[in-house]
């Protein structure tokens, strides 16, 4: 027996259907990890210039945004996928499919990101802050050569945090009809009781999120390290 | 240069009002070092920050190189800061980036071209002695060469104003002293008018012409550093004078005064400048029927003049003493009479 039948005898899939599936987890998890922080450094953005004190101080926009935020984040993912089927399939033209998860992905992780990364940027010394505006630095100048290069290694750490976070997202939203590692677990592990594929996608799973960490450690210390 | 009109400012602190400036006036002229001084809260910053927009006054107004503050669009004011450099107490540096970094953003800002940056960052890194340090990461600096670079980063756009926001305060006194050194060579060499405010009177007497005396939001007392320092009116700014200028009879010395029986009186003196020209205390001591003790002498060097204080002890029959003090006060000395509690 070669090893793909092995395998196959082994965790009741066939070898492609696992690659398929890390494709779909690593598709969704990329687009809306993409997707999701540009969203989300926009949000967190309008947060920090926008709260009390801050450089375009706006009572309005800053309690929109907040209150979004919150809400969004109190939902439990699977309700928010449920909750946003008519705009998903606004969008993609469909409800089921790793492209049309994309969806309730980013509009789950967006907030989520927003809050990790307006704490990363309220980490930036204020008086750095008040030496760029004494130096006569336009708003958009103090972001981009201040605000952002500052938090940066701060902000790395944040969207690993929220990587992980989404991750588990894809997970249900694989099951939910996305495809991808998470509903290989419980479609086929769990439903036909094959505990070894079980396992094997937990070990994936808990690989990945290592991997993820460390990339995320790493990249940080590396712009952190003259600090 | 800087003309401060009527200035006030009032933050609402949750229910409460601070009260942070109550009419402030304050004049600064080309070519100053001037300084202000005052105790935690009393407004320093809040007024330093008046002169680059960074806060507005509630009502007065701030007039700075001619211009009205009040008068200009954002994007003018933009363009005055670059005319005016900032220095912090905390140094405020980008850490992570390197001194060329730090000293080149300004002029980046300003879109200047990247050939005049580099050559400009070298100038005024050289200016500021910190030239082999140019590849320095500013967290591997020490404070005093934090504070060099913080001055470097503000003479980059060739200002003609720098404020300087407690630029010593977090420093030692021998670094302290380097750094105000500079400071005197950025005025000098460079014709730039410094505002600076501090809590440290020594900074004030090192390098100030002009002072002004804050408390409770309020400029208290203003005039040029000898006159201030030989001539303090207010409460606040005796108590400032006397962290420099020691006026106290040194305590082994009291008991000598209390336990004397013979009539006497202990005179403050001050000698300002070059106003007195005779050797007076040898006169004095010449004088029949008066004995002259010396309680206490200090010598300051402000300004490029001296000031002088004594104190002495004069003993002798009231008729004496009172033409000691006639001669004392047509020499040109400032006399004070000392009362010694009980
Ligand atoms: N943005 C602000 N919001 C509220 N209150 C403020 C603000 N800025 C200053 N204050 C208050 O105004 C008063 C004067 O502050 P300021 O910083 O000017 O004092 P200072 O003389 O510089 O003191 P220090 O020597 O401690 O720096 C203080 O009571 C301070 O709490
Ligand atoms: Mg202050």
């Amino acid at each position: 027996m070669d090893w793909q039948a092995q395998f196959k005898e082994t965790f009741g899939i066939k070898w492609p259907k696992l690659l398929e599936s890390l494709g779909q987890t690593v598709y969704m998890l990329g687009w809306a990890l993409l997707i999701g922080a540009v969203i989300g450094l926009l949000l967190a953005l309008l947060l920090v210039l926008c709260r009390k004190g801050g450089l375009k101080q706006n009572r309005v926009v800053y309690a929109i945004v907040n209150v979004y935020v919150n809400i969004v984040r109190s939902m439990p993912f699977i309700i928010t996928l449920v909750f946003v089927f008519p705009l998903t399939r606004l969008i993609v033209g469909k409800t089921y499919g790793s492209t049309a998860m994309l969806v309730p992905l980013v509009i789950y992780i967006s907030p989520y990101m927003a809050r990790l990364i307006e704490n990363s940027l309220l980490e930036v010394s204020p008086g750095v802050i008040e030496a760029a505006q004494a130096m006569g630095a336009t708003t958009r100048q103090i972001i981009t050569r201040f605000l952002l290069p500052e938090a940066l290694p701060s902000i790395v750490l944040a969207m690993t945090t929220g990587t992980v976070g989404l991750l588990g997202a894809t997970a249900m939203a694989g099951y939910v009809g996305g495809g991808g590692v998470g509903d290989l677990a419980l479609t086929y592990g769990y439903q036909r009781y094959n505990f070894p594929l079980l396992i094997l996608t937990i070990v994936i799973l808990v690989v990945f999120v290592q991997l993820l960490q460390l990339l995320g450690n790493r990249v940080s210390g590396k712009l952190r390290k003259h600090r | 240069m800087i003309q401060i009109n009527h200035a006030v400012k009032t933050f609402a602190e949750g229910k409460e009002a601070v009260h942070a400036l109550r009419d402030v006036s304050l004049t600064v002229e080309k070519g100053d070092i001037y300084g202000i001084v005052g105790f935690s809260g009393a407004g320093k910053s809040t007024l330093l920050r008046l002169v680059n927009g960074l806060e507005k006054p509630d009502s007065g107004n701030v007039v700075v190189a001619g211009q009205d503050l009040s008068k200009l669009s954002q994007k003018e004011l933009l363009l005055l800061r670059r005319k005016i450099g900032m220095v912090f107490q905390q140094f405020n540096l980008l850490e992570g980036k390197t001194v060329k970094h730090n000293v080149s953003i300004p002029l980046l800002l300003a879109g200047t071209p990247k050939k005049e940056v580099e050559a400009r960052v070298k100038e005024v890194l050289r200016f500021v002695e910190l030239e082999e340090k140019e590849n320095a990461y500013v967290s591997q600096l020490s404070g005093g060469q934090k504070q060099r670079v913080g001055i470097a980063r503000a003479l980059a756009t060739s200002p003609d104003i720098l404020l300087c926001d407690e630029a010593t305060s977090a420093l030692d006194p021998q670094t302290t002293e380097s750094i105000l050194l500079l400071l005197k060579k950025v005025n000098r060499e460079m014709g730039v008018t410094i505002l600076l405010i501090t809590h440290q009177m020594q900074v004030i007497q090192m390098i100030c012409n002009r002072v002004a005396v804050m408390e409770y939001g309020k400029v208290v007392e203003e005039g040029s550093v000898l006159s201030v320092f030989g001539t303090p009116k207010e409460e606040v700014t005796k108590r400032f004078v006397r962290t420099v200028i020691n006026d106290q009879i040194p305590e082994k010395f009291i008991s000598l005064v209390r336990n004397e029986q013979r009539n006497q009186q202990v005179e403050l003196l001050k000698f300002i400048g070059d106003a007195v020209k005779e050797p007076l205390i040898a006169n004095l001591c010449r004088m029949d029927g008066l004995e002259v003790n010396i309680l206490g002498a200090t010598i300051q060097e402000m300004q490029g003049s001296v000031m002088s204080v004594f104190i002495l002890q004069l003993i002798g029959s009231g008729e004496r003493i009172a033409l000691a003090e006639e001669k004392i006060d047509s020499a040109g000395a400032l006399r004070e009479r000392m009362v010694l509690e009980a």
